[in-house]
């Protein structure tokens, strides 16, 4: 059987495996038996083999070195590139993060690869799925040359666990002077918080203008908090400095894709739905009935926020005890 | 300090967007066409360094004769000449294979410093940076909310989920930009005059040394087998707050299993 390598993306804050790969590690056994590749400094593997194995990993490669993590991107593409060669698989998946999508950009053309970004579904014979232009058109894409790669969009696919293996392969990293031009100085984490990511999330609660200021969004993270939410913002809340631009939603943010997307004071512009048309249940509040996120919801309520939102929150709590 | 900047023309995102059926490719004859947006931010970063620095910005961009208007846009706001890369053959080109033109047409420009917006809206593949930087052997800093360059070295803030990692690379670098950065400014009467006025040079595949066969969709690396329209959303439930909206919200998230 084809083996198919998973690039696995680890939460900095404790190194665990993050969600968007166990999808991938899910939709790439369409293609082949998977192996995962972990990179990153010295012990990156901590205790994730077993659950790597759990999801479906035969193999399980490690390459350590500290400059992995010293320079921005480069080092893993060459990496990945290296066990391309060696081993040959048929198609390379990577969660579509800001740099997974760099990987797979600088590995097809170490590899003379193509490329897809941000696809929801691969199918057995490597035709992928994208959604395109703010949602309104669905794609199926192939890549025409080469190793397929793909980079896949978070919660897309339902991670499903898989027993396999999962036996240590170390890896040998040999990194070249060009791949260690861009130096990481610093990470500096600006925000705490314990609610999920908001790209990993399964509900999601984001507030818009409506809210009206940086204090109100307390009244849009009580909500979320109920449920278990990661919280967003439209860009208009984010221009007002209501909310920091990582938690943008739309064109210029994060795209998302929760089972539930609640809309609190957001009037629904291109700019917001790119990022959120694909959320599996849409809920939204807003005081307009004209508002344009209303043809977009499962559910809507016309009202004020600052009545409902609360008063949601409160039902939430009682219902969940 | 001389900058390229990178900008796209793009069908406006406002607007109703589609592909080709003819061939799947994006529909770019029929649309809106405007800038990408997030392009204007890395024109607007790229003036600041040089009004800071001196030297000259040059707008680089790959397009159809049409794309003109984004290289005015540019122009107008204080870019001081431009390169379009214009060549029937380029129609239809996947990304891998229009980094190999911007690369080229690059490899012929003086520049200590390469901008561009971080994604475009229509495409949203957000990898031109990484693969420029692997086709020049070029630093990439892509993702950036801050730059600053003292002396020889480009320091960029790149935005990561709840915070940023501080970059450092030698110059030529590229750096991507969000809208973060800064806010671009509008082009001003007298901006819009003298733009007419700049240098625009156009250059086909054959001024660059770029094998026609080497672009377009029939080698393109990745094709769009078909597309269809997302079956539109049923029409959903839409009540009106009457003290028991909230009530029913939380009704139809139990009845939806969501709580």
């Amino acid at each position: 059987m084809a083996e198919v390598l998973v690039l696995v993306e680890l939460n900095p804050a404790d190194g665990t495996v993050r969600k968007g790969t166990l999808e991938a590690l899910t939709a790439a056994r369409a293609l082949g038996e998977v192996s995962a590749v972990v990179a990153g400094g010295p012990g990156v593997l901590g205790g994730t083999r077993e659950q790597l194995a759990q999801y479906g990993a035969a193999k399980v490669y490690v390459a350590e070195s500290p400059e992995i993590d010293e320079f921005l991107v480069a080092p893993k593409a060459e990496v990945l590139a290296q066990l391309v060669q060696q081993v040959s698989p048929a198609a390379v998946v990577i969660p579509s993060s800001p740099e997974g999508r760099e990987v797979a950009g600088r590995l097809a053309l170490k590899t003379g690869s193509g490329f897809l970004t941000d696809v929801t579904e691969i199918a057995a014979d490597g035709t992928a799925t994208q959604v395109v232009f703010a949602g309104a058109q669905i794609v199926h894409s192939k890549v025409t040359v080469g190793t397929p790669i793909y980079t896949l969009r978070g919660n897309s696919v339902a991670p499903e666990p898989a027993p396999a293996a999962g036996e240590e392969v170390p890896v040998q990293v040999q990194l070249s002077e060009q791949a260690k031009l861009t130096r990481v100085v610093d990470k500096v984490v600006e925000q705490k918080s314990n609610r999920p990511e908001l790209t990993e999330a399964s509900i999601v609660v984001s507030g818009g203008r409506g809210v009206a200021s940086a204090e109100n969004f307390s009244i849009i993270e009580a909500l979320a908090d109920s449920l278990g939410a990661a919280v967003g913002a439209s860009r208009a809340a984010v221009d007002s400095g209501f909310y920091p631009h990582s938690f943008q939603v739309g064109q210029t943010g994060k795209t998302v894709s929760p089972q539930l997307y609640i809309a609190v004071g957001i009037s629904g512009a291109i700019q917001h739905r790119a990022g959120m048309q694909t959320s599996k249940t849409i809920v939204a509040v807003n005081k307009d009935p004209e508002a344009p996120i209303f043809e977009l919801a499962d559910f809507g309520v016309v009202g004020d926020l600052f009545q409902v939102a609360p008063q949601a929150t409160e039902l939430i709590k009682v219902r969940k005890g | 300090m001389n900058i390229v900047v990178l900008v796209k023309q793009v069908p406006d995102s406002g607007t109703q967007r589609s592909l080709d059926p003819s061939d799947n490719t994006v529909a770019r004859a029929t649309a809106d066409n405007v800038i990408n947006e997030i392009d204007e931010y890395a024109i607007e970063e790229a003036l600041q360094v040089r009004d800071r620095e001196g030297g000259e910005v040059t707008v680089l961009t790959v397009g159809p004769a049409s794309a003109t208007d984004a290289i005015r846009k540019a122009l107008s706001m204080g870019a001081d000449k431009a390169v379009h890369v214009v060549d029937d053959a380029i129609h239809g080109s996947c990304a891998i294979q229009t980094s190999g033109v911007l690369a080229a047409a690059l490899q012929q420009m003086q520049y200590d410093l390469v901008l561009t917006g971080a994604t475009s809206t229509d495409g949203q593949v957000a990898v031109m940076p990484a693969l420029l930087a692997e086709r020049l052997g070029l630093p990439q800093l892509s993702g950036a909310q801050k730059l600053t360059v003292e002396g020889s070295t480009v320091k960029v803030e790149r935005q990561t989920d709840g915070g940023f990692w501080a970059l450092e690379a030698p110059l030529p670098a590229i750096v991507s930009t969000w809208d973060t950065i800064n806010e671009p400014r509008y082009p001003s009467f007298k901006g819009i005059m003298a733009a007419k006025k700049k240098p625009v040079e156009t250059k086909s595949l054959a001024d660059l040394g770029v094998d026609p066969s080497a672009v377009g969709l029939a080698t393109a690396t990745s094709q769009v087998v078909d597309f269809s329209g997302r079956p539109p959303k049923g029409e959903g439930v839409k009540v009106t707050d009457e003290g028991d909206g909230a009530e029913k919200l939380v009704g139809f998230l139990a009845e939806q299993k969501l709580v």
